[in-house]
């Protein structure tokens, strides 16, 4: 399969992206990794006329720490992410679900800012980032500006980001190396999760997000609140489909999924405060 | 657009369509056949080869993406009449039947050993899960892979 023909432009800087972006508008798309745009361009479901390579952007993928959060070049690759020591000790789930995502090949090319802007329900680090709270800066031609994990994704592949900007770093808070349990259900170990479930213990509680349970990551908002209300995980888990629009396909039916959402938020809970 | 790619060594320079794939590329231009395409999606892994040293599958990367590298595949492993470590132990521990995933396994072991000089068994199944073999049940080939490592 070979994508529909496109032109290529190699960016040098951030800058040189947005300007291909403004220029060309909804007919480019912005090239990362290619783990999730490759993929459909092959299947000429995406027809962008103008490719934007901005993979080579190198002052784009870094992790370092700024005050009370770490700070995410958008192009940092998985690979690097599953591998930084500083990301372990500061945010330990981010690293322990970026070394879930796909396998190593796919971990050598891919990067956050990609998955994210993919905005894909069935990815790992969208649910992971939406349970940090995480805050995303977007450069466009009007300058820089920060979105909340909780209002960046609006449907299923689609995100608050606008065409003409580039997603240039993400923001989560410092949660420290544990306390955390990421339970991605699959039938063999590349495949995307069936249903995944996130648990991290922050400041203000324990946090829970959902792979794959709707159009959009999801954060399981009911089972934070009886949690909150002490509840125990069990009895917390048991709401873990609440509010959720699961999928029907091949891999399982919507009550299927919902089935999952309880076992898997359960053994999130109790493995991230054991 | 003009490509300019060392392969195996070698500095090619072609000019290709932007939407040539790495593995088009390689098979078409360069005439290295070693390479397969299997499922063509990048779940299967037969097209893995190393892009500066670290392994990718090439039906999901274009020419254009590595403009610039240096690409290594199979043909690349071995000096002369010498097999690199990791065929030699495919070779010797029967680490493949029909063959066709066997360029990919190499190539992703190569770079598996590279990351984790000496793996156990559990990472080289886990190091191992983008590539599929519909052959061997893997068995052979997770031996031969840690004879490779020298952690058999």
């Amino acid at each position: 399969m070979i994508p529909a023909a496109f032109d290529y432009v190699r960016a040098g800087s951030a800058d040189e992206v947005v300007a291909a972006l403004v220029e060309h508008g909804d007919d480019a798309k912005v090239l990362a990794g290619g783990m999730s745009l490759l993929p459909l361009m092959k299947l000429r479901l995406a027809t962008p006329a103008v490719l934007v390579d901005a993979a080579r952007l190198s002052d784009l993928s870094y992790v370092r720490e700024e005050g009370d959060h770490v700070a995410i070049g958008a192009l940092t690759r998985h690979r690097d992410l599953e591998t930084s020591a500083l990301l372990g000790a500061s945010c330990g789930v981010l690293r322990g679900v970026a070394a879930e995502v796909g396998d190593n090949q796919v971990r050598h090319r891919g990067t956050i800012g990609g998955s994210v802007v993919h905005g894909d329900p069935a990815s790992d680090l969208p649910a992971a980032l939406l349970a940090l709270d995480a805050t995303f800066v977007a450069q466009g031609p009007n300058g820089v500006r920060e979105l909340d994990a909780a209002s960046f994704f609006l449907g299923f592949l689609e995100t608050a980001l606008e065409p003409d900007e580039l997603l240039v770093e993400i923001r989560v808070p410092k949660v420290g190396p544990g306390g955390w349990s990421y339970q991605k259900f699959n039938r063999r170990a590349q495949d995307w999760a069936i249903v995944g479930a996130l648990a991290v213990r922050g400041e203000g509680g324990t946090r829970v997000s959902l792979v794959n349970m709707g159009t959009t990551p999801l954060r399981a908002v009911a089972v934070e609140r009886a949690l909150a209300e002490g509840a125990t995980p069990e009895a917390a888990a048991a709401d873990a489909a609440d509010g959720t629009e699961a999928p029907s396909d091949l891999n399982g039916s919507s009550t299927y999924r919902q089935h999952l959402a309880r076992v898997l938020v359960r053994r999130a809970l109790e493995q991230s405060q054991a | 657009m003009e490509v300019s790619i060392d392969v195996n060594g070698r500095s090619e320079r072609h000019d290709v369509e932007p939407r040539t794939l790495l593995v088009q590329y390689l098979r078409e231009t360069c005439a290295l056949t070693g390479t397969k395409v299997g499922c063509d999606t990048s779940s299967c892994g037969a097209c893995t080869v190393l892009v500066d040293g670290e392994s990718v599958k090439s039906c999901t990367m274009l020419a254009a993406q590595a403009d610039g590298r240096s690409v290594t595949t199979i043909e690349g492993l071995s000096t002369g009449d010498d097999l690199h470590p990791v065929q030699q132990a495919f070779v010797e521990h029967h680490g493949l039947q029909c063959g066709f995933c066997t360029a990919g396994m190499v190539m992703a072991a190569v770079s598996l050993i590279e990351e984790i000089p000496a793996p156990t068994e559990a990472d080289v199944r886990m190091g191992l899960e983008g590539n599929l073999c519909r052959c061997t049940g893997y068995h052979n080939i997770v031996r031969a892979v840690l004879a490779a490592a020298g952690t058999e």
